[in-house]
């Protein structure tokens, strides 16, 4: 299977050196695009059979799961009804926001803490173990200190993307190869230039592993944030709809946030290729 | 004649830290180079060989002025070095190219440094590309290219800003036999078009007699400077078959004869050392199981 693929890569390039393609090549490209289609969709596609099936033919309760046809028709209905919107925009609202603050704030102070090294010895520990401290298990203080609306939800999220943040860009600034240092160092750089030219492109990478890791968590603590004190949002309305017994809608706010999750990892993954494009790929 | 670059009484030593198995870490220092005397006259053309590990990168290091020695100085045109600076480029053993930079950017940088202009420092950076036989090569990234093409960016990195000295470590070692040829003779035209006073470090004794107005050949660690051999050929490029030349051939076999006894010690001490470092690990474990 594999090695068919990769067969068909090399007609296409082949072909792509020539300068016209017949229609026979075109088809035998779509039929490429296909298969590789068909390679990534088709464990979500059983999966999803499965859910559709499994309690129709009573293998499950259809009271607590429901098959994915009615379940995506309450979906519907609630995207018609606009609450969908109205709910994924309270959330996103609140984990963009906690998010885009947590990099506004950690990169700049990573970056400083990074190149000062005795400061980065002396954090380290205390940034590990803030890092260590799981989010929700603080959620009470923030609860109790900033109340329960948007503030606190924000917060939380905000503490959730700052550590992985801060510490994966102190680690990319510490990291940076030595060798390139002295190499820009022998070219006459003064020491902000340095940091500027050859420090920060270096520490790309890494900084963008913690983006990732803080781009997961964002959603992560928010949707749970959201299931403890709102009035808003996806982790509120799958609350809500359990409670209420509204089974169908629960799982579509379920769906709706890996949809979103799904979607926003993929962005960030776009936009680490488009900056690190130097890097070395391990594609053939 | 005053030299370009005095290397006076210069002595390096680092501090290394050994683990002797009770968890405690001693700095145990080892002296990478012992009293170097070597005068470089200006427009000279000097080669250093020595065994491996005999402190030839720790001495290019020093004259780069990216470490400082122990004791001992370093003049340039009779003043201490006091640091990097542009008026001398290096060509590092490990190339050390910038990845996230193409190759002509990665060029460009010593330009940039320098304060030249956006479109003069493109122009410029092309012809060195193009002098080191990399045209259509300019726009790839470092993880793009051969190490032979990796090491021929960085020649062409420190050519390119015009250092009035240049140094370099083993810049030919990764490349086959006929780049290596075409880059020795180019480099021989560059340095008899522009007078640049170079010191060349590489392990070729051929390569040292082919390229160098005088050889200085090291010793073993702690590296000091055996002897500096002259090698009397005026014009190197014009001269076909300097490498069949009787004379080629002596001061060949001199320089081997220098080299061969360091080559072998270099050798015992790596034993020695290697030795040393099972020992000491068996002891940690003999205390392990004790415990
Ligand atoms: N930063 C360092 N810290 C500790 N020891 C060092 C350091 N740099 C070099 N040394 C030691 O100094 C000695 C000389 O090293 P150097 O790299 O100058 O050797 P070299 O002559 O360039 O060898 P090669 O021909 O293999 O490149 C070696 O024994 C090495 O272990
Ligand atoms: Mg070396």
């Amino acid at each position: 299977m594999a090695n068919w693929g990769t067969g068909e890569i090399l007609v296409r390039l082949d072909n792509d050196k020539r300068a016209g393609s017949n229609s026979a090549n075109v088809l035998r490209w779509s039929i490429f695009q296909l298969s590789r289609g068909f390679k990534v969709s088709v464990a979500i596609l059983v999966f999803l059979l499965l859910w559709e099936t499994a309690p129709r033919l009573g293998l499950v309760n259809t009271t607590f799961l429901p098959p994915l046809s009615e379940v995506l028709q309450a979906w519907w209905r609630l995207l018609l009804s606009g609450d969908l919107a109205d709910h994924a925009g309270a959330s996103l609202t609140r984990s963009i926001g906690g998010f885009l603050l947590a990099i506004a704030a950690s990169i700049p102070i990573g970056l400083a803490i990074g190149w000062w090294k005795p400061v980065a010895q002396y954090l380290n520990p205390l940034l590990e173990l803030f890092r260590n401290t799981a989010a929700l298990a603080i959620l009470p203080v923030f609860i109790l200190l900033l109340g329960l609306g948007e503030t606190s939800k924000i917060a939380i999220v905000f503490y959730a993307c700052a550590f992985p943040l801060l510490l994966n860009t102190i680690s990319g600034v510490r990291n940076v190869d030595p060798l390139l240092i002295k190499s820009a160092r022998s070219m006459g750089l003064s020491p902000l230039s340095l940091f500027r030219k050859v420090i920060l492109p270096a520490s790309v990478p890494t900084i963008f592993v913690g983006i990732r890791q803080a781009g997961a968590s964002s959603i992560l603590v928010l949707v749970a944030a959201e299931m403890v004190g709102a009035k808003e949002g996806l982790g509120y309305l799958i609350q809500y709809t359990q409670f209420s017994f509204q089974i169908p809608e629960m799982y579509a706010g379920i769906i709706s946030i890996s949809v979103i999750g799904v979607i926003i990892n993929f962005l960030l993954v776009l936009l680490e290729k488009r900056l690190t494009s130097w890097k070395q790929s391990y594609s053939e | 004649m005053t030299a370009k670059i005095s290397i006076q009484h210069v002595q390096k030593t680092f501090r290394i830290k050994r683990n002797l198995g009770h968890l405690k870490e001693v700095l145990q220092p080892v002296s990478a180079l012992q009293d170097i005397n070597l005068d470089v006259k200006q427009g000279e053309f000097m080669v250093i060989v020595g065994p491996s590990g005999c402190g030839k990168s720790t001495l290019l290091d020093l004259l780069a002025g990216l470490t400082k020695p122990n004791s001992g100085q370093i003049l340039l045109d009779g003043k201490a070095i006091a640091g990097p600076n542009l008026d001398r480029g290096i060509v590092f053993q490990q190339y050390a190219l910038f990845p996230w930079k193409t190759a002509l950017a990665n060029v460009e940088f010593g330009l940039e440094t320098k304060g030249v202009g956006w479109k003069e420092r493109k122009q410029i950076a092309q012809e060195y590309i193009n002098l080191v036989g990399l045209a259509g090569f300019e726009h790839r990234y470092p993880h793009e290219l051969s190490g032979g093409m990796k090491q021929r960016v960085a020649i062409a990195r420190s050519l390119a800003y015009d250092p009035e000295v240049l140094l370099m470590d083993e810049p030919f070692a990764a490349l086959d036999a006929q780049t290596r040829e075409t880059l020795q003779s180019e480099l021989l035209r560059i340095w008899e078009t522009t007078r640049k006073t170079i010191i060349f470090i590489t392990h070729g004794i051929e390569e040292a007699v082919y390229l160098g107005q005088r050889v200085a050949v090291m010793t073993s660690r702690p590296g000091r400077i055996k002897e500096v051999i002259e090698v009397p050929f005026e014009s190197r490029t014009t001269e076909e078959d300097l490498r069949s030349n009787p004379e080629f051939v002596r001061i060949r076999h001199q320089i081997w004869d220098l080299l061969k006894d360091e080559v072998h010690r270099a050798q015992e001490q790596e034993k020695d050392k290697s030795l040393k470092a099972t020992g000491s690990k068996s002891k940690v474990k003999g205390v392990a199981s004790d415990g």
